[in-house]
Formats: C-alpha cells, structure tokens, sequence
C-alpha cells in the first residue's frame, strides 16, 4: 500500500481510538474535581468526596443491588431458555425451522419501548382479569427481567446454536445404543459439549441486562435500577457522585481487560515456545538420521 | 419434532417445548397483540372499562395528526402536526447517524481487517471493547459533560483560539447526534470488520496489480463484498437510534424531541396507556419496514443480519 495512505490510516486509528476513549477519561478525571459541577474545567483541587458521598448515596447502593439481582435473574432464565430455543432449532427442518428462527431472532429487533410497553400491559391486563393485587401482575423488576429475557434469550439462543453445529449426534446414538437414559445423554453428552456457549450466553445475557434502560424504564414501577438511577440523576441535580461512579466502573473494566490481555499473552507465548521446541527437536532428529 | 423425541426422549421433549413456548408465546406474541388491540382502546376511567363507551376505534392513532405547527425545510414554510414532525424527523436523524457511523467505521474496518499487523489487532480490538462495557447512560454523560457550555470542549477551543467566545453545542439536534454516533459506532464497526476479514487479500492485490486507483478497489471489490456487514451495521445502528430514549433525553435541546420521548410522555405523563401503545405500535412499524427494506435493497437475510 501507498505509504501516504498508509500513514493517514494509522493516524485515523489513533484518532479513532483517542474518539472512543477521551470521554471516558474526561468523565473518569471530573470525579475528582472539587467542582459542585461534574467538569473537568475550571480545576478546583483534588478531592475524593464524591467517592464519599457516592457511597453514602444510599438509593444508590439499592439500585446497585436491585441491577444485579435483575442481571442474574435475566442470565439464568435466558440461559435455560435459549438453551432449549437451541436445541429444538436444532433438531426441526425445512418450514418450520424458518418460521420459528425468524420469530426468535426478530425479538432482537424489536425497540426496547415497545417490549417495555407491551410486556407491562399484558400483566396488568391478566392481573385486572383476574381481580387481584398478586406483586406478579404488578409494575416492578420481576416485568422488567421478564421483558428483558423476551430478546436477551434470542442471544443466548444464537451463541448455543452456533456451539451445536460442531456437536456430532452420533455421540447421543451411541450413548442411547449403550444403554444411556435421556436424561443421561442430556447431562453428560450434551450439555458438557454447550457449557462455553451456555458460559458466553449468560456473561452476554448478564451485560446486557445491566446496560438495559428503555424495557427497565416502562416496567420498573418504583424501583431502581444502576441505569435507572443514573438517568435520573443526570436529568436532575446532577453531582459528581456519577462521575466517581463512572470511575469505579471503568476501572474494574480496565482491569479485566488487563487481565484478560495478559492471560493472552501469555497463551501466545506458550504456544511460541512449544513451536521453538517443536523445530530444535526435529532438527535435532535430522542432524542425528544425517550422521547414521 | 419427531426427531427431538427420539433423541430427547418424551419427558425432555416437553420440558424444551415448553420453556419455548413460554418465551414465543407469553413473551413475545401475546404482549404484542396485547399492545395491537389496547392501541384501539379509548383512554376511560376504571369505571368505565369494559363498559358502553369501551369501543374499539383509530382515535389514538389519529392523534398524531393533532396540533399543527409551522414548520420550514430549504426555506419552504408548511404546517405539519407535530407528532409527525417529530416522527420524520426521528427517522431522518437516525439515518443521519447510520451513515455517519459508516463513514467513521468503514476505514477503521478495513485497517483492521486487511492492513493492521495481526500481532497488534487483539489489543486493537480490546481497547475498543471498553466503552462497550460502559454503560449507555455513562457515554451519554460523558458527552454532556463534553459539549457543556462551560466544558471542556469550549475551554480548548477558546485556549487555542479557534472561536472567541463559547459555543452553545447542545442545540436543536445535534447533541443528540453526536451521543447517538458515538454510542452505536461500534454496532456498525465490528459488522464491518467481520465482512471485510472475510474478504481474499489476493482480490485486492489483483486489482492493485492491474493497475486499478484505490477509491476504485473500494468502491466495486471491498464494499460489494461487505455488503451483508453493511446491512447488518446499518439495521444494527437505525434500529438503536430510533429506538434510544436515554441519549435523545440527555443530550436533547429545548427544540429536539425524539419519537420514543413522545411515547414516554404519553405513558408516564399522561398515563394513557392506549395512546402510548398505538404510538409504539407506529415505531415498531417503522422499524419492521426499515429491516425489510435494508434486506432487499442488500438482497440479505434475517440471520445475515442477525450475526
């Protein structure tokens, strides 16, 4: 490639990555202005007090909680159900299959206001039917994992699918040949060969139920969520306390990538060297063959 | 189905079913029809549901043609209600931002793809990763706080005297298009990406050797062939846009208004449910034509733009 181009496109990766990460940095940095506006300018000092207050923030802390019970109740259930969704996909053809995947993968694109809306109506409606105040048919998070579930599992459904395509049923058959329950096959052919896609899907599942705003916003009732919370509290007097949050949250991100980088890294050069040796010890193999 | 018994056994074969069932049905189906047949619904006291005057009829739809405001576009001046004004201009922005996305993800896709040393591409693609793990509502934040009239975008600007005094960037609907690019870029970047990977480097060496200029390779090889990661990025990055009600909430002007803020206002606001559904029916018609229309001008399928 020309190397006018070439430089121009490196150029625009490092303004691309400065794009994508600079904001963050300016969130991160007014965490610890001393500034009763969230900014970076003008510089009042140093302070850690919005860390302070933001765990003195005790709505917060709820809607911290209330996020991961939502996030892990949104995992299990779209676990077990794109599992199931997968595995049925799996074993139908022609028509049918078409029919039922178009449907699944269709949730996905249905706009959050929309599974939001509709997901609180229908319970509300069965609860008004029924004639009574059951919390189930009431506005409150156990709706809002309910309609996140609703395009979450497609996802999962997705990964697992993808994961089965490298499954050789014979396995199944020779199991059941030996004697092996339906059960058995299920447990101890079947789903250890799912168990990274099953991992993936309920780490995505779990993520996205955090980052969910628009179905949370509609079925929420009263309660808070992380995300919830956090609009609110931009839309209105805003403190620092967000941006100490935002802080810690990036930080444990940073970490994780470190991690997962290093861990790489790592497997690279392991991989290198077992090469390394693999090429002396033939070497040595042919220099021994030559003087025989 | 029958091979699922067969290889399940019966009990299995239920329990699959059902959980299936549960998600396509109580899920999905059921709400939205719910959503479709409230939508006809009038608004009524409690009292009054189910009774005489709970009629089914077009009148919340016909809502949106309610209050007309005056309104210019190259200097033509109509009048348009205002629902609908909203609801075009929400479309147009949304396509606004799909095709500022591309421009800024299609030459970072390709550096990725067919010029980045394969060494660094793995850190490459982990510092992009990041801001995808920070939440929506953060990055919509964090450009508040950029785009600040006392922020920091105005105070380096006025530090190396590009303007002589501070900007107002939070007008009409450009904050909110700048939050919306910056949230979704990356739904357009990694679609990209994953089309252009796939393409044979030898095509485009070919096209080099026989002598053909660069936009040129682009234009009739590189492209063409990205095309289903074109239609997904831009159906990923429309749907997002138009649907976002927390970017258009934080970074709107007085004068923006985006569709799924109108709907809010009509549930949380007015409470009437009804309206709010036949308004959501309306986005979720949008979107339904806005995919379909992407997969036959792309001529992909559902579960191309699905990966």
């Amino acid at each position: 490639m020309h190397r006018f181009r070439l430089t121009l496109l490196n150029t625009y990766t490092g303004l691309f990555l400065l794009y994508m990460l600079a904001p963050l940095a300016v969130m991160s940095g007014a965490a610890f202005n001393d500034n009763k506006l969230p900014s970076i300018v003008p510089w009042k000092g140093w302070t850690t007090r919005w860390f302070i207050e933001m765990i003195e923030d005790e709505r917060m802390m709820i809607a911290f909680a209330n996020t991961l019970w939502v996030a892990a109740a949104v995992a299990l259930i779209s676990v077990v159900i794109g599992t199931a969704a997968a595995i049925l996909i799996n074993s139908v053809s022609g028509r049918l299959r078409t029919a039922l995947y178009g449907m699944m993968i269709s949730t996905i694109l249905i706009p959050g206001v929309v599974i939001g809306i509709s997901t609180m109506i229908l319970w509300t409606k069965m609860g008004n039917a029924l004639g009574t105040e059951f919390f189930l048919f009431r506005a409150g998070l156990h709706l809002s994992v309910l309609g996140q579930v609703s395009y979450i599992a497609a996802m999962v459904m997705l990964l697992v699918l993808a994961r089965l395509q490298s499954f050789d049923p014979g396995l199944e058959e020779a199991a059941l040949d030996l004697g092996a329950s339906h059960a058995q096959v299920m447990r101890r052919i079947l789903l250890p060969h799912l168990y990274p896609a099953i991992g993936a899907g309920a780490a995505v599942a779990f993520f996205q139920s955090i980052e969910n705003f628009n179905v949370t916003q509609f079925t929420r009732g009263g309660a808070d969520t992380l995300t919830v919370y956090v609009f609110s509290k931009v839309r209105s007097g805003i403190t620092p306390t967000i941006n100490a949050l935002a802080f810690l949250l990036i930080c444990v991100t940073l970490v994780l990538a470190v991690i997962y980088e290093a861990n790489r890294r790592r497997r690279v050069r392991i991989e290198a060297a077992r090469l390394d040796e693999a090429r002396r010890a033939e070497e040595e193999m042919a220099e021994l063959i030559g003087r025989g | 189905m029958g091979d699922l018994a067969r290889r399940y056994g019966p009990g299995l074969t239920t329990i699959i079913l059902l959980l299936v069932a549960f998600w396509l049905i109580m899920l999905v189906i059921v709400p939205n029809l719910t959503l479709l047949e409230q939508s006809f619904r009038p608004y009524l006291p409690v009292v009054d549901v189910g009774g005489p005057k709970d009629t089914y009829s077009f009148s919340n739809y016909l809502k949106v043609f309610n209050g007309e405001i005056e309104t210019s576009v190259l200097g033509i001046t109509f009048h348009i209600p205002v629902h609908v004004k909203t609801f075009l201009l929400t479309i147009w922005y949304s396509m606004v931002v799909t095709v500022a996305c591309f421009l800024l993800a299609y030459p970072l896709a390709y550096f990725m793809a067919k010029v980045v040393n394969p060494k660094t591409l793995p850190t490459l693609l982990l510092l992009l990763f990041v801001p995808l793990w920070v939440s929506e509502v953060l990055r919509a934040f964090a450009w508040w706080i950029i785009l600040a009239l006392k922020g920091p975008l105005n105070w380096i600007l006025l530090g190396i005297g590009v303007i002589d005094k501070p900007v107002r960037w939070i007008v009409g609907y450009d904050g909110v298009v700048v939050g919306l690019v910056y949230t979704y870029v990356l739904f357009m970047l990694f679609p990209l990406y994953n089309a252009v990977s796939s393409l044979d480097t030898n095509q485009i060496e070919a096209a080099e050797d026989l002598g053909a200029p660069w936009w040129k390779i682009h234009w009739r090889i590189v492209m063409p062939h990205a095309k289903p990661g074109i239609a997904s990025g831009s159906v990923m990055v429309f749907m997002l846009s138009a649907g976002s009600l927390l970017v258009p909430s934080i970074l709107g002007s007085t004068t923006s208004q985006w569709f799924t803020q109108t709907i809010d206002q009509w549930f949380k606001d007015a409470l009437d449910w009804n309206t709010a559904s036949a308004y959501a029916f309306l986005l979720l018609v949008l979107c339904t034509v806005f995919v379909t229309v992407a997969m036959k001008l792309f001529k992909v399928r559902l579960s191309d733009i699905a990966k």
